[in-house]
């Protein structure tokens, strides 16, 4: 019981973690014609990214390691179910991965030309499909005991989804550009701080528009009724999308870019919170649902999981957290001419 | 095509392009350690320069390993959900140790050291590529472990209708694990030496850079001679593994049809599955295959006819591969064997750099066809004795959907390979910056 639970827990922080992370890069990649007037401000956006993205990236391979090793039933059902969105979300990281690596090492306009298609599109359909996805798990998803799904990808697509799939964009575009207004100068900076504050309107909009939405679409605020001291994670939630908009007003890049993190964090535990015990739910059959109690591993595994979880997981943060102090300077001309650089 | 077939296709298109990228990543990194190492302790910055130059295309391979082994993580969920439901408990916990403890590690510090030559000192930055060995060597650990167990399981027992973990220890400790990891990184750095080796040998060939390149060579064909050694030594042990704990694929690597003792091994040999037998079958080498085996040459070795025809592997492609992998595994000594005794006056033999400039491909032919052994000679088996390749697909996806994304997979991971391979060869010749 205690180990499911906090599975659950370790579940939710590793795919909050990720989205903060993978959050701003997918967020950045997808604004790269929007943000860029030329060659040199894309290479800053490439290099404003460089060293942090694959890193990033691993809080999504851990979430669906720990998905399989902790609630393996869970894992099976839910991704052979959503094949196909898995799969564009798999293909989009690929292009998008190799871009970065790519695109500096061969001097061509068309060369380049490709890897920035392959940037773009390879982080926005990321956004843009985990947030219909998440949206639809919360919703229910049509399966049947057996595993068997009877939806389609295009139902995927209704208008909940949808929404959250719009949500999830517009606020990785806004915790984008507030990143490369942390890590950029002049002019740049400058687009990235008024890009972030138009898209901060927008994800306050589709914030409420979901909030309510969720309401009558989902069962997620059932355990807030039954719990209301769970209300302050919404809250929570709400007063961070509102501290980013005050340190963009005092012109505080990198505090503006926590809150934005810290309104990740909270949003996220705000869905998985009223999930709970709920982990893939299925909208036709509550026998079906997967809980965390009849999908989990047995409890060795659990609990073999949980020392190497405690004794790793703080490491890496800890050298992760270096990464990041050690390269949050801003990315100069200087940087670019670097035998290195992307 | 059935969804069964057609995910098969899928995982193995996907592994094996997987694999293509993998074991210089793995071989590589040390060399670069020791290079970038030599250089903090020396100050000779021809060493620096050797890093860099080695290091960049490390990283264009790196790029590939990386955005590929993140579809497989995902393709035990979405093409084998029977598996993993079944072996989930046992299995899933060593995926995600692998990711916790190792890609982390790598992806983490590989980013430090690309980034930090101007930001960090030297002893830092060096300690970087030091992790990134570690990380990517411990991530073949874990992944091994993993595939350790499917083909030799242990440490479990069947309840609530699926195997669930009762020995961690039991999976972790046993001695597939340490063969089949001591054998993979002992070829990937046999790979990683012949990488270095031939592409210096083209540049000495050429007669540029040549102080640079020599050096180079030397480290590389020191590295290489080591690894082909022991990559053979302990392919021996694995092989008597193998003979205890899979009795089928051993009489497929060798096409034994019938139970016996003082079994020889053939120089030339064809197998003949359809009618159960081998139609070539000459020079025999007496009591070799008992001996190696098992240690004795009148062990007795079980042939193919004592087990049910479905529950024996493809004989041909599985005895193929054996063969050839072995085979190449006593020219890689030879040849490393060579090129260390004349390494002093290398440039000076130019028929042998170019030999080894062309052997680059057969030490990755050498990787795939093993993984072909240990693959395809498990079958029917997914989990060797416990669970069926055709029991484990996922019930839910159809053939259509797989057949879409096998094409896809195809038609990407063409290209990528593609511009990768092309920006590989470009790097390598163009040679280090002045
Ligand atoms: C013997 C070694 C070995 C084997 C058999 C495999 N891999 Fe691999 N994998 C590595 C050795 C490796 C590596 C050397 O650690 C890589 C290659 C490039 C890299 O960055 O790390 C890697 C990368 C890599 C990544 C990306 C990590 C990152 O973002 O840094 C994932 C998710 C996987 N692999 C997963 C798998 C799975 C699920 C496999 C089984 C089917 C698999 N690998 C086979
Ligand atoms: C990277 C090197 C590897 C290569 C080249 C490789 C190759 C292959 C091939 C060719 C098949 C298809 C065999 C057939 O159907 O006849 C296969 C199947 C499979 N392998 Fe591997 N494999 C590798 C590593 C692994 C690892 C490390 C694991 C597990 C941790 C693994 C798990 C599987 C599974 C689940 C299947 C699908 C079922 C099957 O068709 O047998 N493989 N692999
Ligand atoms: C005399 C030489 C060799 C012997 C006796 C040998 C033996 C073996 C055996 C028995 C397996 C199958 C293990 C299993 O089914 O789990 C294997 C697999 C493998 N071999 Fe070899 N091998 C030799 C040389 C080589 C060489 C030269 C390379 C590459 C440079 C190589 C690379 C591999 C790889 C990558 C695998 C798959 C991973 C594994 O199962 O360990 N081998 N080898």
């Amino acid at each position: 019981m205690i180990w499911q639970i906090i599975w659950f827990i370790l579940w939710a922080v590793l795919w909050a973690v990720y989205f903060i992370l993978d959050g701003f890069d997918l967020g950045l990649g997808s604004l790269l014609p929007v943000l860029a007037k030329n060659d040199k401000e894309r290479r800053i956006i490439y290099n404003a990214m460089g060293p942090f993205w694959d890193g990033n990236e691993v809080w999504l391979i851990t979430a669906g390691g720990a998905t399989f090793a902790a609630f393996p039933k869970t894992y099976a059902v839910m991704f052979s179910c959503l094949y196909t969105p898995l799969l564009l979300i798999l293909f989009a990281l690929i292009l998008r991965g190799v871009a970065f690596e790519f695109r500096s090492k061969h001097d061509s306009e068309g060369w380049r030309k490709i890897w920035d298609f392959c940037l773009v599109f390879g982080s926005f359909l990321p956004a843009l499909l985990f947030g219909v996805a998440f949206a639809n798990i919360f919703k229910g998803i049509p399966f049947d005991v057996n595993g068997m799904y009877h939806g389609n990808t295009l139902k995927l697509l209704n208008p909940y989804g949808l929404v959250g799939g719009i949500l999830f964009v517009l606020v990785f575009m806004m915790h984008g550009s507030l990143w490369l207004w942390v890590k950029s100068e002049g002019d740049l900076s400058e687009r990235a701080k008024e890009t972030a504050d138009k898209f901060w309107y927008a994800v306050l909009v589709f914030a409420v528009i979901f909030l309510a939405y969720s309401y009558f679409e989902t069962k997620l605020w059932d355990n807030y009724f039954k719990s209301p001291i769970l209300f302050v994670i919404p809250l929570l939630a709400v007063i961070c999308l509102v501290m980013v908009k005050v340190y963009i007003t005092k012109g505080e890049s990198f505090r503006s870019w926590l809150s934005s993190a810290f309104t990740i964090l909270f949003t996220v535990f705000w869905g998985i919170v009223g999930l709970f015990p709920n982990l893939f739910p299925s909208s036709i059959d509550p026998n079906a649902s997967l809980t965390i109690f009849n999908s989990s591993s047995s409890e060795l595994t659990l609990k073999i999981m949980t020392v190497v979880a405690v004794i790793f997981v703080p490491i890496v943060i800890f050298y992760q957290f270096w990464t990041y102090k050690t390269f949050i300077h801003t990315v100069t001309e200087k940087d670019l001419e670097s035998d290195e650089a992307y | 095509m059935d969804v069964t077939i057609l995910s098969r296709l899928q995982f193995a298109v996907a592994t094996y392009f997987h694999f293509l990228f993998v074991p210089l990543t793995l071989g590589l990194v040390w060399l670069l350690a020791i290079m970038e190492t030599r250089y903090v302790k020396t100050g000779d910055e021809e060493y620096k320069k050797m890093a860099k130059f080695w290091g960049k295309i490390y990283l264009i391979n790196f790029a590939i390993g990386v955005v590929t082994g993140i579809t497989l993580e995902f393709q035990f969920g979405t093409n084998w959900a029977r598996y993993s439901q079944y072996v989930g408990d046992v299995f899933g916990s060593l995926l995600a140790i692998e990711a916790t403890v190792a890609f982390f590690l790598e992806s983490t510090f590989i980013a430090v050291w690309v980034f930090g030559w101007d930001k960090l000192s030297k002893k830092m930055h060096a300690l970087a590529i030091w992790l990134v060995a570690i990380g990517t060597n411990v991530s073949a650990l874990w992944i091994l472990t993993a595939n350790s167990w499917m083909q030799h399981p242990v440490g479990y027992v069947m309840r609530n209708g699926r195997a669930e973990l009762v020995s961690f220890s039991a999976v972790v400790f046993q001695p597939y694990v340490w063969l089949k990891f001591t054998h993979q990184i002992t070829a990937a750095m046999t790979l990683a030496g012949f990488f270095v080796a031939g592409v210096s040998a083209y540049h000495l060939l050429k007669g540029s850079n040549v102080s640079f390149f020599k050096k180079s060579f030397k480290m590389a064909i020191t590295y290489a001679l080591i690894a082909s050694i022991l990559v053979v030594l302990i392919g021996h042990e694995h092989a008597a593994e193998v003979a205890k704990t899979q009795p089928t694929k051993l009489a497929a690597m060798e096409s034994l049809w019938e139970t016996r003792t003082h079994a020889p091994i053939y120089l030339f040999l064809w197998p003949d599955a359809e009618h159960e037998k081998n139609s070539v079958e000459v020079l025999p080498l007496p009591g070799m295959l008992s001996l190696l085996a098992f240690h004795s040459t009148s062990a007795q070795v079980k042939g193919l006819k004592d087990f049910p025809k479905d529950e024996r592997p493809p004989v041909l492609p599985t005895f193929l591969s054996f063969r050839i992998m072995v085979g190449l595994g006593f020219l890689f000594i030879l040849l490393t064997l060579y090129g260390y005794f004349k390494r002093e006056d290398i440039e000076n033999h130019p028929a042998y750099l170019k030999i080894m400039l062309y052997s680059i491909p057969l030490t990755y032919i050498a990787i795939l066809l093993g993984w072909t052994v240990a693959e395809v000679g498990r079958q029917p088996w997914i989990v060797y004795g416990l669970m069926k390749v055709k029991d484990a697909v996922s019930p839910t996806i159809t053939s259509t959907q797989v057949l879409t994304s096998l094409i896809a997979f195809t038609l990407v991971y063409t290209l990528l390979g593609i511009a990768d391979f092309y920006l590989i060869i470009k790097t390598a010749k163009k040679g280090p910056e002045a």
